[in-house]
């Protein structure tokens, strides 16, 4: 039985959301690469409640052997949530949905890799989405370039991600759940930061000219700040190394 | 230049402007060159190159690699070299076969079997058709004996440091017999177990330090205290 979900007010007299966010404010971002054992690459990214796992495997040998390009990579992804990923249990056969993520967020990303390096192989990408909770496809999409730049594929740039929509009349940045569910309008972009080269736009709902334009120009600058939080995960672990090691050294040295 | 050697970059990442040539690893646009994977900066002149800290294997020609028979086929072997792509040892490239003329029939179902372990040389490769491989020649063949350890195919420049400084090191100190495969694939055996697990112990901590500074030195005391201290305690 389905309870009936009264509507809430999205945003308060403070001008706060549901969550207490600002309009402008992006919800808590916790990324880690090299997550897991078997893969190539990994990364795990969680975003509010939102928690994601992106796996690459590759550059392999192409199985069936005909789907293989003489002159470059193909890049398959498949995006899949978790049956527990949602309050009300999701069955695991890919659903329509999920088919068109995997393949918006593959166009997403092929701009990024530098395919032609690898001819005849495959290299493929999965997501896992173990819990969702709105503005799965732009996390999915931020977690998916670290596993591939972990995986040690080379890239043209990273590519960042995240969503702005429209909830009470209002522009907003990052929608949740219910947000999504009750807003007006939701506009997940995808950029390269590096050469400002939009990946992925998408919108659904109704956005006025000047309301699309706000949108946008805060999806970009907010996709510029997730990519630094990007550039300094993938480099940490090995910072980390290279402090210890050379901390030891230079002790070494000052006690001779 | 907007970066200095040795340092930490990301994918995308702006390398230099201007009259700098593209080395391994990155890309030019226009006049800005960009790193395309993560790794550390490397300069040579005026070329600019990222040494990788991961990736895959990716054969060269003349390379010594360490591969895993697969398959047997009518006229050879497939052999897995940890490369996207399945390497070919063909019957006529085995020991036997080399010293024997052509024409008389020499009995190979038996050389190698699915499993065996084949140290030997990429003939051919190119981006069109899949490595050729070769296990005629001093010491290559299959493997027998020794310790397999792998480490990621991006670290073994390091452990072979240049000239071979930093393997020989190792070789030197712990006495044991390496084979360094280019794919990634380390063949150890020693005179004594403790030898060995020094000598592994090496190779485990180049390939975890690879990018910092001072790793020879590092690798040297090391090895010192430990096959000092272990010559004590037998």
């Amino acid at each position: 039985m389905k309870v009936e979900e009264k509507p809430v007010e999205l945003i308060d007299q403070n001008g706060l959301r549901i969550d207490g966010r600002r309009l402008d404010e992006l919800r808590p971002i916790k990324m880690e690469v090299g997550v897991l054992d078997k893969a190539n690459g990994s990364a795990c990214i969680e975003q509010g409640k939102n928690k994601i796992l992106a796996a690459v495997y590759g550059p392999r040998e192409a199985h069936p052997k005909h789907i293989a390009l003489p002159h470059r990579a193909v890049l398959r992804c498949r995006y899949h949530m978790a049956p527990f990923s949602t309050s009300e249990r999701k069955s695991p056969a890919p659903s329509r949905r999920e088919q068109e993520l995997s393949k918006v967020i593959r166009e997403s990303l092929e701009p990024a890799v530098l395919s032609e390096y690898y001819p005849r192989t495959t290299i493929d990408l999965f997501i896992e989405v173990l819990q969702s909770d709105g503005g799965s496809r732009c996390a999915g999409i931020t977690a998916a370039s670290l596993a591939l730049a972990d995986a040690g594929i080379p890239m043209r740039g990273l590519v960042a991600a995240c969503a702005v929509g429209k909830i009470a009349g209002r522009v907003a940045l990052d929608l949740f759940d219910t947000e999504d569910k009750q807003g007006e309008a939701d506009l997940p972009v995808a950029i390269m930061p590096r050469s400002n080269v939009v990946t992925l736009i998408q919108m659904d709902g109704i956005l006025t000219p000047e309301e699309f334009q706000t949108a946008f120009d805060m999806a970009v600058r907010t996709c510029h700040t997730i990519h630094e939080q990007q550039k300094a995960v993938l480099k940490q672990r090995y910072l980390s190394i290279k402090e210890e090691v050379e901390e030891k050294n230079d002790v070494e040295k000052k006690e001779k | 230049m907007y970066v200095e050697r040795k340092q930490l970059v990301a994918p995308g990442e702006i390398l230099a402007e201007g009259k700098y040539v593209s080395g391994e690893n990155t890309h030019r646009e226009d006049e800005k060159i960009f790193s395309s994977r993560v790794g550390v900066v490397e300069v040579e002149g005026d070329r600019l190159g990222v040494v990788p800290v991961k990736g895959c294997y990716v054969p060269h020609v003349d390379d010594v690699v360490v591969g895993r028979i697969v398959d047997i086929g009518m006229s050879g072997w497939t052999v897995n070299i940890d490369a996207p792509y399945p390497a070919l040892l063909p019957a006529s490239e085995t020991p036997l076969l080399g010293h024997r003329p052509s024409r008389q029939r020499v009995d190979i179902s038996g050389m190698f079997e699915v499993g065996d372990l084949v140290v030997s040389k990429v003939l051919a490769f190119d981006r069109t058709r899949d490595p050729l491989l070769t296990a005629k020649g001093p010491g290559l063949g299959k493997v027998t004996a020794g310790r397999i350890i792998k480490v990621s195919s991006t670290k073994i420049p390091r452990l072979i440091g240049s000239k071979g400084s930093m393997i020989s090191l190792i070789k030197k100190e712990t006495d044991a017999h390496i084979m360094v495969g280019q794919n990634g694939t380390v063949l150890v055996s020693g005179k004594s177990p403790e030898s060995e697990n020094a000598a592994i112990q090496a190779i485990r901590m180049i390939e975890r330090e690879a990018h910092t500074r001072g790793l020879t030195d590092r690798i040297q005391a090391m090895l010192r205290t430990k096959v000092k201290g272990e010559g004590v305690e037998s």
